[in-house]
């Protein structure tokens, strides 16, 4: 019996692919992309003021209500933030990955993998409570200020409009600080895979031709490494254009796109408006995505 | 891939290069001991440095807490079910890819990393939408299938990785001597691919179990363990049984990623 339907599907390989093929395409076909397109039909109806129930008739007024300043502010605020994240998660993950890719020996090497791993993989909501303990008034980043006599430069910082607070728990420097711990390792991993494949033959004939290991760096090792840096870039923009945990655990009342979206569906129940602010991350990333494909991120991925 | 590469070590790495590296790695993992040291503090309102004493007592506390087993469980059980739902999804996906050519395969790797890479907050909404439509109510498999979704690729990545090492000669040399396709499968792919299926399905035990940004659209009022932490992050009630709850989180997230690393480890070596 067995083999015989065994024979029956070898001469049929077309049924073997339906079979292996089909539960996972009709998940992510039906499940994902369903949803995807129901989010899109769900921007185009509008929630009745009167009722507050959603009025399941296609209309533009729910993307009128979109351009107001303030969601606008909403938005410049969000895409701020990752852009700056962005740049400083390159910046500190660099020396990391170079070190990695380039003097690590094999045995250490696998222990760094490691140790940028299991933060990348793990308890992501537990280590942004562990900075609300460290950056509260109280905490030990105000202890140890206090103890090097820096104070007055912590006061300073706090002090400043925009992007200051009444403690670093609460403020725009802690919502960039947390961001940036939070998704480092997503850039050191491309890094030092980029890093990884550039030739050594290539250093070797540039430092043959008479270049000093700084114009060496600079005009072979960073542009080879570029697409890796624009590859983790894709990681640390998309996941803080999507997150609403750490602003609303350090921030205040000035919302980020995630926030927004979050509280329009839930006490009001105004999904379409909900929907109609996420087509606007959706738009920047795709925009972003086709821009690194053209740096060639995707065969650094 | 690993032997071919030796680093160069005749030129050692520069001072600032090498305290550059330290900093990041200090950066990366401090954090965390800061969890460890309060879940011992007697400070029981503030989140004051350094901690007027040490105590036990809040194991005790959370112990005897129901909230927090409720959480628990749920996250467990929610984890199990997308674990086994995506190790499916994501190996019969991973087959079809490896032995197969077809029209569009390259679309198929996009697809199962598109709930990674798009924005958290867009998945979530997106089955709020989808829910909104169908009128369906918040349960339990609300919170899976968002689970499973993102939780598939994970699967499917460490699978094809051992799939293609696997080479077809091993598969092809079974048919030959007589086993069929389910044989085959059973007595010469399933333990070639058993390290890789355990590492991928760790992999998404600890993704789920951890994952708070998707499960906020579809949960309703069902308490996740990261929706518990997230509702005291933003009103803390219960500091001391909050830093408890985050040392365990800690060690049952710690463990299986420890020993995917281990299992995948060792075939490559």
């Amino acid at each position: 019996m067995a083999s015989q339907i065994s024979t029956y599907l070898y001469l049929r390989p077309w049924l073997i692919l339906i079979l292996l093929l089909g539960p996972p395409l009709f998940w992510m076909g039906v499940v994902y992309l369903g949803s995807l397109a129901a989010l899109l039909v769900n921007s185009f109806f509008t929630l009745d003021d009167f009722t507050g129930l959603v009025v399941r008739r296609l209309t533009l007024a729910t993307y009128q209500d979109l351009f107001t300043r303030a969601n606008m502010d909403i938005v410049m605020r969000t895409t701020a933030m990752a852009a700056s994240v962005t740049v400083a998660t390159a910046v500190l993950a660099f020396p990391l990955a170079y070190y990695m890719a380039r003097f690590a020996s094999a045995r250490v090497k696998a222990s760094l993998y490691l140790a940028v791993l299991l933060p990348l993989w793990s308890s992501y909501l537990v280590r942004v409570y562990a900075w609300k303990l460290i950056l509260a008034k109280e905490g030990i980043l105000s202890w140890f200020v206090a103890q090097v006599r820096l104070d007055w430069l912590l006061n300073w910082l706090l002090s400043l409009p925009a992007v200051g607070g009444p403690s670093l728990s609460v403020s725009k420097i802690g919502i960039f600080l947390v961001f940036v711990y939070v998704w480092l390792p997503y850039m050191i991993l491309p890094v030092q895979a980029a890093l990884e494949r550039v030739p050594k033959s290539l250093l070797e004939a540039s430092g043959d031709l008479g270049a000093r290991p700084g114009q060496t760096f600079r005009n072979i090792t960073l542009p080879l490494a570029f697409p890796g840096i624009v590859a983790g870039s894709i990681f640390t923009f998309s996941l803080t254009m999507g997150d609403f945990i750490v602003p609303t655990a350090l921030g205040n009342s000035s919302y980020f796109i995630g926030q927004a979206v979050l509280s329009h569906q839930g006490t009001s129940g105004n999904i379409p408006l909900a929907a109609a602010i996420t087509v606007i991350p959706m738009a920047i990333m795709v925009l972003y995505l086709i821009g690194a494909k053209k740096l060639g991120a995707f065969d650094a991925l | 891939m690993r032997s071919n590469l030796e680093p160069s070590h005749e030129s050692r790495s520069p001072l600032t290069l090498r305290l550059a590296a330290i900093a990041a790695l200090l950066f990366l993992h401090l954090p965390v001991l800061i969890i460890l040291l309060y879940a011992f503090t007697t400070d029981e309102t503030t989140y004051s440095f350094p901690p007027p004493g040490l105590t036990v007592n809040w194991f005790g506390v959370a112990w005897g807490r129901n909230d927090f087993w409720n959480a628990l469980f749920l996250s467990l059980r929610v984890a199990g079910v997308a674990t086994a739902m995506a190790i499916l999804l994501g190996t019969l996906a991973a087959a079809a890819v490896y032995r197969s050519k077809f029209f569009g395969r390259e679309a198929i790797s996009f697809l199962l990393v598109l709930p990674l890479a798009l924005p958290g907050i867009v998945t979530g909404i997106a089955l709020r939408s989808a829910m909104s439509l169908a009128s369906v109510s918040f349960t339990f498999w609300t919170i899976v299938v968002g689970h499973a979704t993102f939780c598939v690729v994970v699967v499917y990545n460490n699978v094809l990785a051992r799939f293609r090492r696997m080479g077809l000669s091993q598969i092809e040399a079974s048919m030959d001597l007589g086993a069929n396709t389910f044989q085959t499968f059973r007595y010469v792919v399933l333990p070639h691919l058993a390290t890789a299926l355990l590492a991928g399905g760790m992999l998404a035990f600890a993704l789920s179990f951890d994952e708070v940004i998707v499960t906020t659209f579809t949960a309703g009022q069902q308490m996740t363990l990261p929706i518990w932490i997230f509702s005291q992050l933003t009103r803390p009630r219960d500091r001391p049984v909050t830093n408890v709850v985050a040392l365990i989180v800690i060690v049952i997230t710690f463990v299986p990623i420890l020993l995917a690393n281990r299992l995948t480890q060792d075939r490559e070596a």
